[in-house]
């Protein structure tokens, strides 16, 4: 994720004479409506032809696969990867005669997000269908929450680095607009030699939280860190496991541009990001095609885009025959959702079919951000690096486990974190699961140092050795390599003087001055 | 008011449902006319009903367990057509040809 924020990808447009987007002053308060990325400092003066900026306004649609052991509305197994229509129930079919009963999980882990994401939880929310045909819709519609959805309203903050060398990070805001229970549909696979496709409907019917978040962010660098701030907020409550390339968490990104004080341009969608690299890159990427686009005196379509990965550019989806109606309705086979808290409820009722807001909260476990701004108050750490131990999974733990067998202090432990074990990890392409050096070895290793037994570089030395994984300890490698620092005073005096002895000549010039 | 030809081709697209002829266009006309009764009374102020159940909760929880599905074979026996335990469909969706190339449309009227 390029670091350097907007400005870097604007500059291109303004070499051409067209001004990049941000000149004069943000009038917005920062987590309303964002005007333009110029948050970098400072006005950026408007380019050679002397034309306004464009703004660029980009909002998400983003669908989380709910992590639980069934179906949204079926009893049929939720998993990756197995033998086709294996997982399928006969309402998953859409077979006569079958309906919906709503899964108790699903419904919490709605709760969790919307509460997570500080939204306002509905307590009544109801169901609806949305129609179109496709293969792999069986049913020709999907249960979703169109009319009222189980929550509102909430906001979601996130972290920016705004230079390369990731020293000064700029807090923004997202809100979220709603989060509604959908499913999801099953998987076509195109064959294009045969002229068919084959449907597996082993995903139809798997849980859905589709989080809307409204058009706030500008560039692709703000979509990407908002959705890996969502993401991580998503794994630690558990509701979904939100892996990317496991098809559970998708996104698709609404981009549209204006002049300055004018009114929201047409916007496009881009769907097929499998990746957040890939996701920053669409955004970018149609963002300056539309901009291109007006400037050529031509107009944006409505429309809906494919990322192309290889190419790195958006094209239009085929398939698409003009703007869809899908005859909304409400599913006539779900009475309305309704959720208590401490307050409402009810006496007598089945403990099974009741799920409390209040009880739920209760139970939430420490977001990321809370994570993080505990990890600088215990630690003594800056914030950009509790930003890091969180953003590589497992490394805010290892980083506690080796302060806990230390003495050096963590804010030293914390350079060899993040600089020395965090390089050898993305060198190798290894998760910290896989790291050939514990927490124990670095410990060890870092205790040496600590006790002055070797040198700083010393270490680094012991380190690459290590890293060989050859299970050999620190102490070990030291006394193989002869590393360790001289203790003695009168030993390190004889060397000093030897050494004063062999160059006597640059002595006596330097002892006058 | 009758309904247009318009509305008629754009529902035909999208539910694809069949008018065949002016006596099924007339059915449409009439059962709109019966709906339309329900203008008589007076909503205004008036939230709409989602269920007759009303605020007494209903919806059934289920536990987050499996029980169903394992089902391939039983599943794959109404296909038409199937591969290697997919079902099999057409390349995309087919849309009906536009009103104008269609010479099917309202047939008899």
């Amino acid at each position: 994720m390029a670091a350097r924020g907007c400005g870097g990808v604007w500059r291109r447009a303004r070499q051409r004479g067209v001004a990049g987007p941000g000149s004069g002053p943000d009038p917005s308060p920062r987590g309303q409506r964002a005007v333009a990325c110029n948050t970098r400092g400072g006005a950026v003066p408007a380019g050679k032809s002397g034309l306004a900026p464009w703004v660029p306004v980009v909002g998400l649609e983003i669908h989380a696969q709910i992590s639980s052991n069934s179906k949204l509305f079926s009893g049929s197994q939720v998993q990756f990867a197995a033998p086709p229509n294996s997982l399928v129930s006969f309402f998953d079919a859409s077979l006569p005669g079958t309906l919906p009963v709503l899964n108790r999980r699903c419904v919490e882990a709605a709760v969790m997000t919307g509460l997570a994401l500080k939204c306002s939880i509905n307590k009544k929310s109801l169901f609806d269908r949305k129609h179109y045909f496709y293969a792999d819709l069986p049913a020709g519609y999907q249960i979703t929450q169109q009319r009222v959805p189980i929550a509102v309203n909430g906001s979601l903050s996130y972290s920016l680095c705004i230079d390369s060398k990731m020293s000064q990070m700029v807090t923004k805001i997202v809100r979220i607009k709603q989060i509604q229970l959908e499913q999801d549909s099953g998987k076509s696979l195109h064959d294009d030699t045969r002229s068919q496709t084959l449907v597996d409907l082993n995903r139809a019917g798997v849980g859905l939280m589709e989080v809307v978040m409204e058009p706030d962010m500008c560039c692709g660098e703000e979509a990407a860190a908002a959705v890996r701030e969502l993401q991580l907020i998503l794994q630690t409550l558990g509701s979904s496991q939100a892996v990317m390339a496991e098809g559970q968490l998708r996104v698709d990104a609404n981009v549209s541009v204006h002049r300055p004080g004018e009114p929201y341009g047409v916007r496009t969608e881009v769907k097929n990001i499998n990746s957040l690299r890939f996701l920053a890159k669409a955004v970018d990427y149609e963002i300056r095609r539309q901009i291109e686009e007006l400037e050529n005196g031509g107009t944006i379509l409505n429309e809906t885009r494919a990322f192309d990965s290889k190419l790195g550019c958006t094209v239009p989806m085929r398939d698409k025959e003009g703007k869809q109606d899908y005859r909304f309705m409400p599913e006539p086979n779900l009475p309305p959702l309704i959720l208590y808290d401490a307050k409402s409820l009810p006496a007598n009722m089945n403990h099974q079919q009741v799920i409390n807001i209040d009880w739920i909260h209760e139970r939430l476990p420490d977001l990321p951000s809370v994570k993080r701004e505990k990890l600088v108050e215990q630690y003594g750490i800056l914030p950009e690096h509790s930003f890091t131990l969180l953003n590589e999974d497992g490394l805010a733990e290892f980083f506690e486990s080796v302060v806990k067998q230390t003495q050096m202090e963590p804010k030293k432990v914390i350079g060899w974190i993040l600089n020395d074990l965090l390089s050898y990890l993305k060198q190798y392409s290894l998760t910290v699961k896989e790291s050939p050096v514990s927490s124990f070895l670095l410990a060890d290793l870092l205790n040496l140092l600590e006790k002055k037994e070797i040198s700083s570089t010393a270490a680094k030395q012991v380190l690459a050795e290590l890293w060989k994984g050859e299970g050999k300890t620190p102490l070990e490698i030291v006394k193989e390599q002869k590393l360790e620092l001289l203790q003695d005073q009168k030993e390190l005096e004889q060397i000093c003087q030897a050494v004063i002895d062999e160059q006597e000549n640059e002595v006596i010039m330097m002892v006058p001055g | 008011q009758k309904v247009s030809v318009e509305v008629l081709d754009h529902l035909e697209h999208l539910a694809l449902v069949d008018f065949r002829d002016s006596e099924g266009v007339e059915r449409l006309q009439k059962a709109i006319q019966f709906a339309d009764q329900l203008h008589v009374v007076n909503t205004d102020g008036v939230e709409p009903m989602d269920s007759v159940l009303e605020d007494r909760w209903c919806l059934y929880l289920r536990e987050d367990n499996v029980t169903e599905g394992n089902c391939t074979k039983e599943l794959l026996e109404n296909a038409r057509e199937k591969v290697e335990e997919y079902f099999v469909a057409p390349p995309g969706n087919i849309p009906l040809p536009k009103l104008e190339e269609r010479d099917s449309f309202l047939q008899g009227s």
